[in-house]
């Protein structure tokens, strides 16, 4: 067995170990943590995969954003595992069709028919001074350009949306004008009044 | 010497077959890194000393000067203290999250070093995605405050971890914006390319064309860092420590390590994306160009960091605490508009190919 194969097993073995352990972790902040860890697993496999852009783009979004609004949601939420584990039973011949779908659906697509070593051998090791970014940037604004601008303002129509839904009630809602705020001087707020002090004898 | 190495690489590899004949590379890998952490943490105690000298000056008082002479020896004196005080754990506290997130603040504090050039091929790898492996390693040392902050189970880590998890998210993407446009000038994510772009002069330093991306992202370095007047994830005035309330001992120091690191980074960061790396800024200036061409690129660099890490302390001596909302509204509503205009006229620039940046 050769480096690069032990590293790969090691990696597998981490990816699918952490997947499992985010199934069956009690705690949801646990659970959040090993997926980072099996996204970090997969990255590192793309690495070994000479896709080094591919691995850093999923550590950049999903581990570096995604993933914490994940905790930040959880910590929010107080989540009570008990009523959860109630309804495990009730949803389990459910969960295992859907699971058993999932599997045949993957063999069908993923299988030796489609990714067998006879179909697509394996590729040839690119010399180090490759670059990986660039080949796929001249590909992604050459020959994909318009799937890549409309995924982008696909993208930009979701942003919108979602800033439209959380903006909908315009009433009664208490707004800070923060140049306003700046601007404002001493005599706008206290108005210094000079009231003569009554005598001693109450006039 | 070299016999000796090649005979104990030879050894090596003959007993472990299983490294394909790499492990002298592994060893010199190794080496290198320590090469690099150790003066790092080095300066790290240093910093701290420097921060509480400036800005004693700056208030008129003389900061440490009692542990050895003019107080030379006082991070060393609070690192011992630091190391034998005692780590109390919270009794509610989840202890394996309570000290994995101390880890997940300092690894990757430390492991973005490993793509920094600091000369003429003086690095520990040449990355050809060093810069978005800058940023992607740069984003986890968010988990460890946010960890800190929800393992403690306590009010006020609470609090300081909500705080930061929002604030470091929206000006990563701040900082992504202001680096895209250096990346459009030097067309290459490679932080190596990125220096080499920026030879002969100061006047073909990208802060010249980037202006307000300089200053935008030096602004959004302080946030990221947890700096004053950022700093509202520790705001002792107003959540007493922030994540750091339940941390004592060296729990507590290896954050605050991982920050003072993260600083150094920023201001290193600067220097390489605007400041020139490690070009010198008498590259083309006559009689001076030779004066000064006996002095080592990494000299440059570290001369120019140490003006960004002092910039740190200044204004940390002068500004107030930003209120938690308005830092929002300068990310969201200022800097993300401004960034977004500026990739257009840096675009423009680059079509009307001006000055020497964009011929």
């Amino acid at each position: 067995m050769s480096s690069e194969q032990i590293i790969f097993y090691i990696l597998s073995f981490w990816f699918i170990a952490s997947s499992l352990a985010m199934i069956f972790a009690r705690n949801a902040a646990k659970a959040v943590l090993f997926l980072v860890l099996g996204f970090f697993s997969a990255a590192s496999i793309w690495i070994l995969l000479e896709a080094e852009f591919l691995a850093i783009t999923l550590i950049l979004v999903y581990v570096g954003a995604v993933m914490v609004l994940f905790l930040f949601v959880i910590k929010m939420l107080n989540i009570d595992k008990s009523t959860l584990r109630a309804k495990f039973a009730g949803y389990l011949p459910l969960g295992i069709v859907v699971a058993l779908i999932i599997i045949a659906e993957m063999t069908l697509v993923l299988g030796n028919a489609q990714f067998g070593l006879d179909v697509m051998p394996s590729p040839a090791r690119h010399a180090a001074d490759y670059s990986n970014i660039t080949t796929l940037a001249l590909q992604l604004y050459t020959t994909y350009v318009y799937p890549f601008e409309l995924a982008a303002v696909l993208l930009l129509i979701a942003i919108i949306a979602a800033i439209t839904l959380v903006q909908r009630q315009e009433v009664n809602r208490k707004k800070q004008s923060i140049s306003e705020q700046v601007k404002v001087k001493a005599k706008d707020r206290v108005r210094i009044v000079t009231i003569a002090s009554p005598s001693k004898e109450g006039k | 010497m070299m016999d000796l190495w090649q005979s104990f690489v030879a050894g090596v590899n003959e007993s472990m077959p299983w490294f394909d004949g790499n492990i002298a590379a592994i060893i010199i890998i190794l080496i290198k890194a320590i090469a690099l952490i150790v003066p790092l943490l080095l300066t790290v105690a240093y910093f701290t000393y420097a921060e509480r000298k400036v800005i004693g000056y700056m208030q008129l008082r003389i900061g440490p000067n009692r542990v050895g002479p003019k107080g030379w020896l006082q991070p060393i004196a609070d690192a011992l203290k630091l190391m034998t005080k005692e780590i109390i754990f919270p009794t509610k506290a989840n202890i394996y999250l309570f000290l994995l997130a101390p880890v997940l603040a300092i690894a990757p504090a430390i492991a973005v070093w490993a793509v920094i050039p600091f000369d003429e091929g003086i690095y520990v790898t040449n990355l050809d995605v060093s810069l978005l492996y800058v940023l992607a390693i740069g984003s986890i040392g968010v988990y460890g405050i946010i960890l800190a902050g929800w393992a403690s189970n306590s009010k006020y880590p609470l609090l300081g971890a909500l705080r930061s998890a929002s604030l470091l998210v929206s000006y990563e993407i701040v900082i992504g914006f202001a680096l895209v446009t250096v990346v459009m000038i030097a067309g290459s994510v490679n932080l190596n390319t990125i220096v080499s772009g920026q030879q002969g002069g100061i006047f073909n330093w990208y802060f010249i064309p980037l202006f307000p991306m300089m200053i935008i992202f030096f602004i959004s370095a302080l946030v990221e860092t947890n700096r004053a007047p950022f700093d509202v994830v520790e705001g002792e005035s107003e959540i007493v420590g922030g994540t750091h309330v339940e941390y004592s001992g060296m729990t507590f120091a290896v954050f605050f390590l991982a920050e003072y690191a993260n600083m150094i980074l920023m201001a290193v960061l600067a220097v390489i994306m605007f400041f020139g790396g490690w070009h010198s800024p008498f590259e083309g200036v006559p009689y001076l160009e030779v004066a000064f061409a006996w002095v080592p690129g990494i000299i440059w660099l570290l001369a120019k960091s140490t003006f960004f890490m002092f910039l740190y302390l200044w204004v940390r001596a002068t500004f107030p605490r930003f209120r938690y909302d308005q830092i929002m509204r300068l990310s969201w509503k200022i800097f993300l508009p401004i960034t977004i205009l500026w990739i257009f006229v840096v675009a423009l620039m680059t079509q009307l190919h001006i000055g020497p940046w964009f011929a």
